[in-house]
């Protein structure tokens, strides 16, 4: 990981971009330790939210920063993966079937994939009717499909319709205990680190090139003999993918599932984190989940009105700050 | 370079001790200097957007209570916004940071079901003052869990009993599509039988002309309706001004106080069902209503007396034992030894209450507003309908 | 089903669609002339209500009220409009997805700290209480006046863009927005115009639906959601787009969800089959949606092509 930050050492702006993003790095994990130290869990908790929510973020990112797509609909993505989480651990628990034919697993090893599978077949259904078109039909088509997906777990009553599913012990996973808040974290940690190398080889490479170009110039693409729109949809489907396993990760932080997960305003929060952090940059989902989770949890101390402060803070950010906050810290304004 | 290495170094340096010195500020709080810490609460409710009157109502009911009982109290209160996650995400921060003794203040069914079976089981416990979704009065009921509101279908079953008792026999029923609203048919079928016609309608619907028509098309003799907030303020209005002459029944949820003032006049004739009436004459809710009106200068709902209950069920568990010796609290508590606003008040074996529900009608007030009046009992000693499957 | 209430319904159908009109001719014309996505279109007609209401309450004349939310909402909007929106211009959808998004957060808590928390009174004036019979069909009188409202939009906003100067600046800005500052033309006044008039439109829906609905916190977000399906659906910025969108809309909805329940019940047990079939009925303007979008993806008149 450090090795791929630092590789990207070409400009002095590049360079004082990795240190702000190994800086992140640092403060994420050393926070954490250190409460865990001190024995207060909730700062723990509070660590493993941010990046589990910085993971949803960096799935979108891959789909809005890099190649463009403004999909107003990922909440459906992160709700799915939170549903397969919740879904397995409640039949697991309950010793039932699925449909009553398949048999749950508690097993984080084997959730995930079907998290990710699901995923995966959903947006390419999405993504495939969804990409034909363009701009705010994309953004309002994605948000179509997000809401049928919403009210389509509202109607799910034998997983607790609109008041979701209760997951009373969390899913396991092969090494240490995921009910240890520290090695749950190291665990989502891990995941997010994953998901970050993803994005970044996947940019670096032919594939990204191609995804860069057809954001930038379509025809240009289209004339080297490369088609946008599969382009595109793979990137769609990588992006959910993403965005669904920190759904999971979710749900078992939570130890529930509801369809507030796939709401809309879940969906124009993951686009806000994106955008606070800086749109397609590799560290912005992290520093935007980082500064949202805590002005969500810090404003709400100080007043109840702590929503009007959060829309404040964010207007600033969008007037004043372009760029997000990896721009604000570098000094480099636009990126990508 | 090397300035960045010092910078990074030294920002690293500031966080890790600003995020210690935050941490162990928990531990130096005014009052560890007086000889006893108070009793810690911590409350989560809905302050904000759709809906807030009922947190506020919460809130200020409790409020009032602790103050005109002067208790070593920290109450502790935090907007969900109406989001289960942001409601989770608080839970964590008032137990596992604040140390709280208590959890308290939860308004909506499905913000409850995210907080309320970690929370209990994790050894605090959790007094609703309004969600009673039907799973933790059931398989879900936890020790810890005590219920000072009502089981979700109570006020339904009452209302099934009553109509029942006047002699309707085709009511036409709705409610929202969600387990509240599937909960609330059902316990209105389970006292009274079938329906003539049943809907569901859309969870947030506001518009109710297709629904309106289909009543009027129906055989019926009246309308039930459980439809919570601003979907039955709309309905309501819609309804009255449809021409329809059928007698309109429902739960109090859609007639309290500050919905009456949005409805006006329309919802005059209403009988509605509730386990509480400002209008009830026992002594405790004299002095409530009274203390409530001069302190905020509005009429109670039902969702203040609820909060006012919840605080004094605390106060009086407090003056018999501590929250930190968890089972003689808990005695404490399931003996409910506190003057009810609601006359008499006991737990049954799942911590929910057993008790009256009123019936009530919506009569003229003094101006635009309309208010609501006690007529007579709807349903005594009720219990709800999930304590034979819940293992306490 | 009789043909009486068939035809009820139907009625239903196109005064939900007039309503949800009223909305998505504001926000179309907004992104027709500006090129802007304005998530706090739903704030302005929570605003219009909620100004409504108010003067409806003090001065006792519903007529004063609806023209106060007009207003009301029309002068927030050029609040708004010249403080952020004016800078969002030039700036991509992303931006003016996330800026928007906050002027919700900001409008709805600003109304609850200025009106309080709990819902507003607000009815429909005693005249136009009742019903009266069209033929077989006994139909509320104020909901015929919302189409009635609904029509004089729809015929003015045609009148306003083909007959008027203000139109034909309109047109222009539509068509080349470099060409019309050449021409001498005050883009920005012009912008603050548009906007204001796309705020007074969703006042006005937010006035008089608020009095057959409710005037609380919040109301906005589901009108939202539903005129953006009704803009994308018509083709975004065109205004007849918008009208047959919201009628579109407006029927399949209200049929959906009283045909849908009934339908299942011919293999379903009742409550079953009114659960089902509402849980399908909410996806369905959805659907329709995504096929009209998987078929025409710029809806189904494209203003600018």
């Amino acid at each position: 990981m450090i090795n791929s930050i630092t590789s990207l050492n070409f400009t002095k702006n590049m360079s004082r971009e990795s240190w702000v993003n190994l800086l992140l790095l640092v403060v994420i994990v050393s926070v954490p330790i250190i409460a865990t130290l001190m024995d207060e869990v909730y700062y723990v908790n509070l660590s493993t939210r941010i990046i589990i929510i910085a993971m949803a973020a960096v799935g979108l990112n891959f789909a809005l920063g890099f190649g463009g797509m403004v999909s107003f609909g990922h909440a459906a993505f992160f709700g799915l993966g939170g549903y397969v989480a919740g879904i397995a651990a409640f039949h697991s628990f309950e010793g039932t079937l699925f449909l009553g034919l398949i048999p749950a697993s508690d097993q984080m090893l084997l959730i995930w994939p079907v998290a990710l599978l699901g995923a995966a077949m959903i947006a390419l259904l999405i993504g495939a009717i969804s990409l034909r078109t363009q701009g705010v039909y994309f953004i309002m088509i994605t948000l179509a499909f997000a809401q049928m997906i919403y009210y389509f777990s509202i109607s799910l009553t034998t997983y607790g319709g609109e008041d979701g599913l209760s997951i009373i012990l969390r899913n396991n996973f092969a090494i240490g205990n995921s009910n240890n808040p520290l090695h749950f974290f190291a665990l989502c940690f891990f995941a997010l680190l994953m998901s970050l190398w993803l994005s970044h080889r996947m940019v670096g490479s032919r594939f990204g090139a191609a995804l860069t170009m057809a954001k930038l110039n379509e025809t240009r693409l289209a004339t080297a003999g490369i088609e946008p729109y599969s382009i595109r949809l793979v990137a769609f489907v990588v992006s959910a993918m993403i965005t669904a396993f920190a759904g999971a990760l979710f749900a078992d932080l939570n130890g529930f599932v509801d369809p507030s997960m796939l709401s809309w305003h879940r969906s124009g929060e993951i686009i806000v984190i994106v955008v606070l952090g800086g749109v397609g940059r590799l560290f912005g989902p992290i520093a935007g989940a980082i500064a949202f989770v805590l002005l969500e949890t810090f404003l709400g101390g100080f007043t109840d009105r702590w929503q009007l402060f959060l829309g404040l803070v964010l207007l600033g950010v969008v007037l004043f700050a372009r760029g997000g906050l990896i721009g604000l810290m570098t000094g480099n304004a636009r990126h990508g | 370079m090397k300035k960045i290495v010092i910078g990074v170094v030294v920002t690293a340096a500031i966080v890790a001790s600003v995020a210690a010195l935050v941490m162990k500020g928990g531990g130096y709080k005014l009052t560890d200097v007086l000889n006893e810490s108070p009793t810690k609460i911590g409350m989560i409710t809905t302050l904000s957007g759709g809906g807030s009157h009922l947190g506020i109502d919460v809130r200020d009911g409790f409020m009032l209570a602790t103050e005109m009982a002067n208790a070593n109290l920290e109450v502790i209160i935090r907007d969900d916004a109406r989001k289960p996650d942001i409601a989770k995400s608080l839970a964590n921060e008032l137990i596992q940071k604040d140390k709280v003794d208590i959890l308290t203040g939860i308004i909506w069914s499905n913000l409850a079901m995210a907080v309320v079976p970690p929370t209990v089981r994790g050894g605090t416990f959790y007094l609703s003052p309004n969600a009673g979704p039907s799973a933790l009065a059931g398989k879900a009921c936890h020790e810890n869990y005590f219920n000072v509101a009502w089981q979700n279908n109570n006020l339904h079953e009452a209302m099934g009993h009553f109509m029942k008792a006047e002699g309707l026999q085709k009511p036409f029923i709705l409610a929202p599509n969600y387990p509240a609203g599937t909960d609330a048919l059902t316990g209105f079928k389970s006292r009274f039988g079938k329906a003539e016609g049943e809907i569901f309608t859309k969870l947030g619907q506001k518009d109710y002309a297709a629904e309106i028509a289909q009543i009027r098309a129906s055989n019926a003799d009246s309308v039930f309706f459980f439809l919570p907030g601003g979907m039955g303020i709309a309905f309501m209005k819609q309804y009255a001004s449809s021409g329809i002459e059928l007698p309109v029944f429902g739960p109090a949820f859609s007639f309290d106080e500050i919905i009456l003032g949005a409805v006006g006049n329309s919802a005059i004739g209403v009988k509605n069902t509730s386990q509480w009436a400002y209008d009830l004459d026992n002594p405790a809710n004299e002095k409530f209503v009274k203390a409530f009106r001069a302190k905020y200068d509005r009429t109670p709902t039902l969702y203040a007396s609820q909060g006012y209950d919840t605080a004094n069920l605390i106060l009086s568990a407090i003056k018999k034992a501590s929250p930190s010796d968890k089972d003689a609290f808990r005695s404490a508590l399931e003996s409910a030894d506190f003057d009810s606003v609601r006359g008499s008040f006991k737990f049954g074996s799942n911590h929910h209450p057993i008790q009256n529900i009123y019936v009530r009608e919506v009569v003229a007030g003094n101006g635009k507003k309309p208010t609501n009046k006690l007529v007579g009992v709807a349903i005594s000693d009720l219990q709800d309908a999930y304590v034979s499957q819940c293992a306490l | 089903m009789t043909l009486a209430l068939t035809l009820e319904q139907l009625l239903n159908g196109i005064q939900f669609g007039v309503m949800l009109f009223l909305m998505a001719s504001g926000l179309t014309l907004i992104f027709g002339v500006m090129g802007l996505i304005n998530l706090a279109h739903g704030s302005l007609y929570m605003v219009g209500a909620f100004v409504c209401a108010y003067v409806t309450g003090i001065t006792g004349s519903f007529w004063l009220g609806l023209l106060a939310g007009a207003l009301g909402a029309a002068i927030m909007g050029v609040i708004v409009e010249v403080l952020v929106i004016r800078r969002l211009y030039q700036r991509d959808h992303l931006d003016q997805v996330l800026a928007t998004f906050a002027l919700i957060l900001i409008l709805s808590e600003g109304t609850a700290l200025v009106f309080g928390s709990q819902p507003l009174w607000l009815d429909i004036p005693s005249v136009l209480k009742g019903s009266i019979e069209l033929g077989s069909v006994v139909y509320p009188v104020y909901r015929i006046l919302i189409i009635i409202v609904g029509v004089l939009v729809a015929l003015g906003l045609y009148l306003l863009i083909s007959r008027t100067r203000i139109g034909m600046k309109i047109r222009a800005g539509e068509n080349d927005r470099e060409m019309i500052g050449a021409l001498g033309v005050n883009i920005s006044v012009l912008y603050t115009f548009v906007f204001a008039v796309g705020a007074a439109l969703a006042g006005l829906a937010g006035s008089l639906v608020g009095a057959l609905q409710s005037v609380e916190v919040g109301m906005g977000e589901p009108v939202l959601i539903l005129a953006f399906v009704v803009i994308v659906i018509g083709g975004i910025g065109s205004i007849k787009g918008a009208l047959i969108g919201a009628m579109l809309v407006g029927i399949v909805d209200t049929l959906g969800r009283v045909l849908l329940p009934s339908f299942f019940q011919w293999f379903m047990e009742p409550s079953a089959a009114a659960s089902v079939g509402s849980a399908l009925a909410s996806m369905l303007i959805y659907l329709l949606m995504a096929i009209i979008l998987a078929i025409k993806p710029k809806g189904l008149f494209p203003a600018n092509d």
